[in-house]
């Protein structure tokens, strides 16, 4: 069947088999930093922005998000030549919550998601907010703490 | 006189008296000690270096520097394998026993080579080579011949043109078995008339017993006759799986002149291309090994990338086309080795003021159908069944045994944590039984230099284990919150606080067990613009290795870490570099690189004084000297070699330098345990690591806290049953890991670099230890809270309530 999706703000027409999830698809199209972890929606590896809530790709079926918007980490840096990192993405660099990388993906979308929902969140709900992404290297305590410093600095530029 | 307490946790580190002789002087020889005793090495030519110079060098080294993979990681660029895709590319699927022990009596596959796009089908009868996945011993089939030995067993294998066919069509295979009676336990394993499952040239003395190792030091009979007080127990715990984020995944492209490519996620490339080169009949020559980006090991891709490379390699090669085996994650859970399910006994016994006298262990441990890496594993497990203690009396016997069920392997810790839990277990009894405290008793007994080890090792300067105990005590005022703790328990009725102290010890690379893999290449290159090309053979697998060695490159050559660039490791740029494992990547190619910088600046010290370039100068025209190199046909390669210090073990008596050099941790943990409920949460948590020199601090806090998390997992939630043969747990959905509401809300990190001056710029080993204390720390605060003995993991809400009732 034919599908139409915008993703990363491209309007895409696309080809898609019955039963094909998301993930499968945007990873076909080439969309590969969209990470398979677990297809049961267990570990939050695949997580992308579906209009403007965080889903498990793995457990979309592709034609469901027909017509939808899809944010993937790829579509978070700035899509000019400097390529600006968004500021969870700076601080997930900088502040050591980044080992091997595969959950990376997944995570940073998650608290991307969780901070346009709630610019100050506390601990407690910055736990809430990447429960759903699991971790098997940093113990979660560096991307916690990014998390919180993203959020400080875009409330700042928000103020400026 | 050579520990340094580092407290700035940002950054640069204050090293104090005994900073180790890593001396730059451009053409000089002191760059780095690989030769004689490092340590008068220092006092001859080192001291009185410019502080300056002091000063530049911390800042590179310790220095919590942003690791460079992480910028591609966080855009979601960084490539993994299953983000490769090849020209004509074919996707593989595993088609694999469902029953634990059986002889194969028909295969038909008819019906899969008539499912669109299936390609090729390959079976043992195709194996152009070997047979045999080789990783120690050469049990293993990479496809089995006849016989399957436990469920998940490689049969067949088929490629097509996409993943979806490949998938359907593998359904479609029929296979015909004749069940023979298997054997589950081990201690059932090991009893006359049991059902053999071990190829009989693996096995020692009898049936099933993969392997026995044994130390005896002193008269264990005098031990416990010395002894005030002895207790005696029985611990068991499961299988752990790795649950890398990543799961295990290849692609074999077959290249001209008949050589095979390999691409995938792996810690040990130099293993992959011996067992491809080996099942494909081909010279090792003729194998090339990529490793991609690694989304997480842990000792889970120590041996089964020889495995899922082996079988990618076996497709590509009848098909003559790349293909591409990933698992999916029920596959990698069910087939993929773990940690190996122990039975641990000890006897202990110590003197009415706390000092150990004797401890006897018999350790049995469940290999699985096929030997893997078990002989190793049980090897490190008798070596650090004594903990990091003084204990004059010592009888230890270990077994690994042969089952039908999954073949276990590496696992972070790598057999020590299991009994880890017992050492740590029972020296509380025994500190309760006397009266002592049970940081105090470790005290008392902690190993110091010029003490000797359970295998009658001597140990060296770099023994900080009494100073981590002292920091960790420090830290979380250990009377103070004992006595809170006493306090709140006093109080309160449903809820109880708990704390537990676990001191370890680890051996740091492979030791006397395979003395003949600890060595490391590294091959440099100064580019004619002054950028530096640096190949190893260890491999990053999100330890922050790449980092770790750019950093040490940086402050050997004295450049910019941003001039330098650590090239994909490819098993034909530098000769075999060991596996990355047993917590040696920064030691072994870190002095592998130092080693090369050393060449290196020689010839660059000549080039830049033929230009009259100062010494002070050559940092920062090095493109110049580049150039020159370049112009006048200058060779500007070099070549680095490090093999590991000589350890002397012997295997009959157990006795003898087992490892060159040992790191030490003590962690403590505060719990609160809901007794309605039986749930564990973790209040509170210190970690002391001695590591020797750290180099770059945030990714070794890191790598701590994640330690710790895969701990807590291990004591208190993951787990997997076995039953007949068949596990539990088919994905993440079942087996539970840490999520970020499981872990603590605190954790202190903090290092003493007890500077082991053979390693570069003082650094030992440090990957696994954080597992292997934080997991006894938790299990003892557990025991603490409800007062009882724990005798088996892991301590899930249900274990934890009955031990409540029991208590």
């Amino acid at each position: 069947m034919k599908i139409e999706l915008i993703v990363n703000g491209k309007q895409q027409e696309l080809d898609s088999a019955p039963g094909e999830t998301l993930l499968h698809l945007l990873r076909r199209i080439g969309y590969k930093g969209v990470k398979k972890g677990c297809e049961s929606g267990d570990c939050g590896a695949c997580a992308v922005l579906l209009d403007d809530r965080v889903v498990n790709s793995c457990l979309v079926l592709a034609a469901k998000a027909d017509g939808h918007r899809v944010t993937t980490v790829e579509g978070l840096a700035g899509q000019d030549k400097t390529g600006e990192l968004h500021p969870v993405q700076e601080a997930f660099l900088e502040h050591g919550a980044v080992q091997c990388g595969y959950c990376s993906p997944g995570m940073i979308i998650a608290a991307v998601d969780l901070l346009a929902h709630n610019p100050n969140p506390s601990d407690q709900e910055i736990k809430e907010g990447i429960s759903g992404n699991l971790c098997r290297c940093t113990g979660y305590v560096k991307q916690i703490e990014a998390i919180r410093i993203a959020a400080e600095k875009m409330r700042k530029s928000a103020d400026v | 006189m050579l520990y340094s307490l580092s407290s700035n946790r940002a950054g640069n580190v204050s090293l104090g008296v005994g900073i180790p002789p890593y001396i730059a002087s451009w053409g000089g020889e002191s760059l780095a000690y690989s030769e004689g005793d490092p340590y008068t090495q220092h006092g001859r030519s080192s001291v009185g270096v410019n502080r300056q110079q002091n000063r530049e060098r911390e800042a590179i080294i310790g220095a919590s520097i942003v690791r460079p993979d992480a910028a591609d990681k966080v855009r979601g660029e960084a490539k993994f394998v299953d983000d490769l895709s090849f020209a004509g590319m074919l996707y593989a699927k595993v088609i694999r026993s469902t029953v634990p022990h059986a002889r194969i009596t028909n295969l038909d596959f008819s019906r899969v080579c008539k499912h669109a796009g299936v390609v090729c089908i390959v079976t043992a009868d195709d194996v152009p080579g070997e047979n045999i996945v080789h990783v120690i011993y050469d049990d293993q089939p990479a496809l089995a011949d006849g016989i399957v030995r436990y469920i998940g067993e490689p049969i067949a294998l088929l490629a097509a043109e996409d993943r979806r066919s490949a998938e359907r069509a593998a359904r479609l295979a029929i296979i015909d078995y004749k069940e023979i009676e298997a054997v589950f336990d081990p201690v059932a394993a090991l009893k006359p008339g049991a059902p053999v499952v071990a190829v009989p040239k693996v096995v020692e003395q009898r049936p099933n017993l993969f392997n026995a190792m044994h130390i005896r030091k002193g008269d264990i009979e005098q031990g416990f006759a010395e002894a005030d007080i002895i207790v005696e127990e029985t611990y068991h715990t499961g299988y752990q799986e790795h649950a890398y984020l990543e799961t295990q995944g290849a692609i074999a492209v077959p290249e001209e002149n008949g050589a095979m490519v390999i691409y995938g996620t792996m810690q040990c490339p130099f293993y992959v291309q011996a067992a491809v080169a080996k099942v494909l009949d081909l010279p090792l020559s003729k194998v090339r090994v990529v490793q991609t980006t690694t989304g997480g090991a842990f000792g889970g891709k120590e041996d089964i990338p020889s495995v899922t490379s082996s079988l990618a390699a076996l497709l590509a090669w009848k098909s003559r086309r790349p293909v591409k085996l990933i698992l999916s994650r029920e596959e990698d859970i069910l087939t993929s080795s773990k940690r190996h399910p122990s039975i641990v006994h000890y006897k202990s016994g110590a003197r009415s003021d706390g000092t150990l006298t004797a401890v006897e262990v018999d350790l049995v441990y469940n290999a699985g159908a096929y030997q893997t890496l078990s002989s190793a594993v049980l090897w490190r497990g008798v070596i650090h069944a004594t903990g990091p203690y003084r204990i004059p009396h010592v009888k230890i016997d270990g077994r690994s045994v042969a089952t039908n069920t999954v073949p276990c392997g590496a696992f972070r810790g790598f057999g020590s944590p299991q009994v880890i839990f017992a050492h740590e277990s029972q020296l509380d009894r025994l500190a309760d039984g006397l009266g002592i405290d049970r940081l105090e008793i470790r005290r008392i007994n902690a190993l110091k230099t010029g003490d000797r080890t359970a295998t009658n090792q001597r140990l060296g300067k770099s023994t900080g284990v009494m100073e981590t105990i002292k920091e960790a005590g420090k830290r979380i005022r250990w009377k103070d919150r004992l006595k809170s703790v006493n306090t709140f328990n006093e109080k309160s009725v449903y809820h109880r606080r708990g704390l537990g102290i676990s001191t370890v010890m680890y051996g740091v690379g492979l030791g006397g067990k395979a003395p003949f893999l600890d060595k490391a290449g590294a091959y440099m290159k100064l580019e004619a613009d002054g950028s530096l090309t640096i190949a190893v053979g260890n491999v990053e697998m999100g330890q922050g290795f790449t980092t770790v060695v750019t950093q040490i490159a940086s402050e050997a050559m004295q450049i910019p870490m941003n001039r330098i660039h650590i090239a994909p490791i490819d098993s034909s740029r530098v000769p075999d570099s060991g596996p990355t494992v047993a917590s040696r990547g920064t030691t072994m190619s870190g002095l592998a690189v130092i080693n090369a910088a050393k060449k290196l600046r020689k010839r660059i010290a000549k080039v830049a004084g033929s230009l009259d370039i100062t010494e002070e100068e050559i940092s920062a025209r090095l493109n110049e000297i580049a150039q020159a190199f370049w112009m006048r046909n200058l060779d500007p390669a070099v070549e680095g070699w490090a093999a590991g210090a000589p350890v002397s073990w012997n295997p009959e008596t157990g006795l003898g330098d087992a490892y060159f050099v040992y790191s030490y941790a003590t962690h403590i943990a505060e719990v609160d345990v809901d007794v309605t409920t039986g749930e564990v949460s973790v209040e509170d948590f210190v970690a002391i690591h001695d590591s020797g020199k750290i180099i770059n601090r945030q990714l070794a806090t890191g790598q701590i806290e994640g330690g710790i998390a895969q701990g807590l997992g291990f004591a208190l939630m993951e787990e997997i049953k076995e039953r007949n043969g068949e596990l539990s747990v088919k994905g993440l959905t079942t087996y539970r890991i840490p999520t970020v509401r499981d872990v603590p809300s605190h954790a202190h990190v903090d290092f003493v670099e007890a500077l082991y001056l053979k390693g570069p710029y003082g650094a030992k080993g440090l990957g696994e230890v954080p597992l292997m204390a934080a997991h006894a720390a938790i299990s003892r605060a557990v025991a603490h809270a409800i007062n009882t003995t724990i005798t088996s993991y892991p301590l899930s809400p249900e274990q934890v309530k009955r031990n409540v009732a029991l208590s």
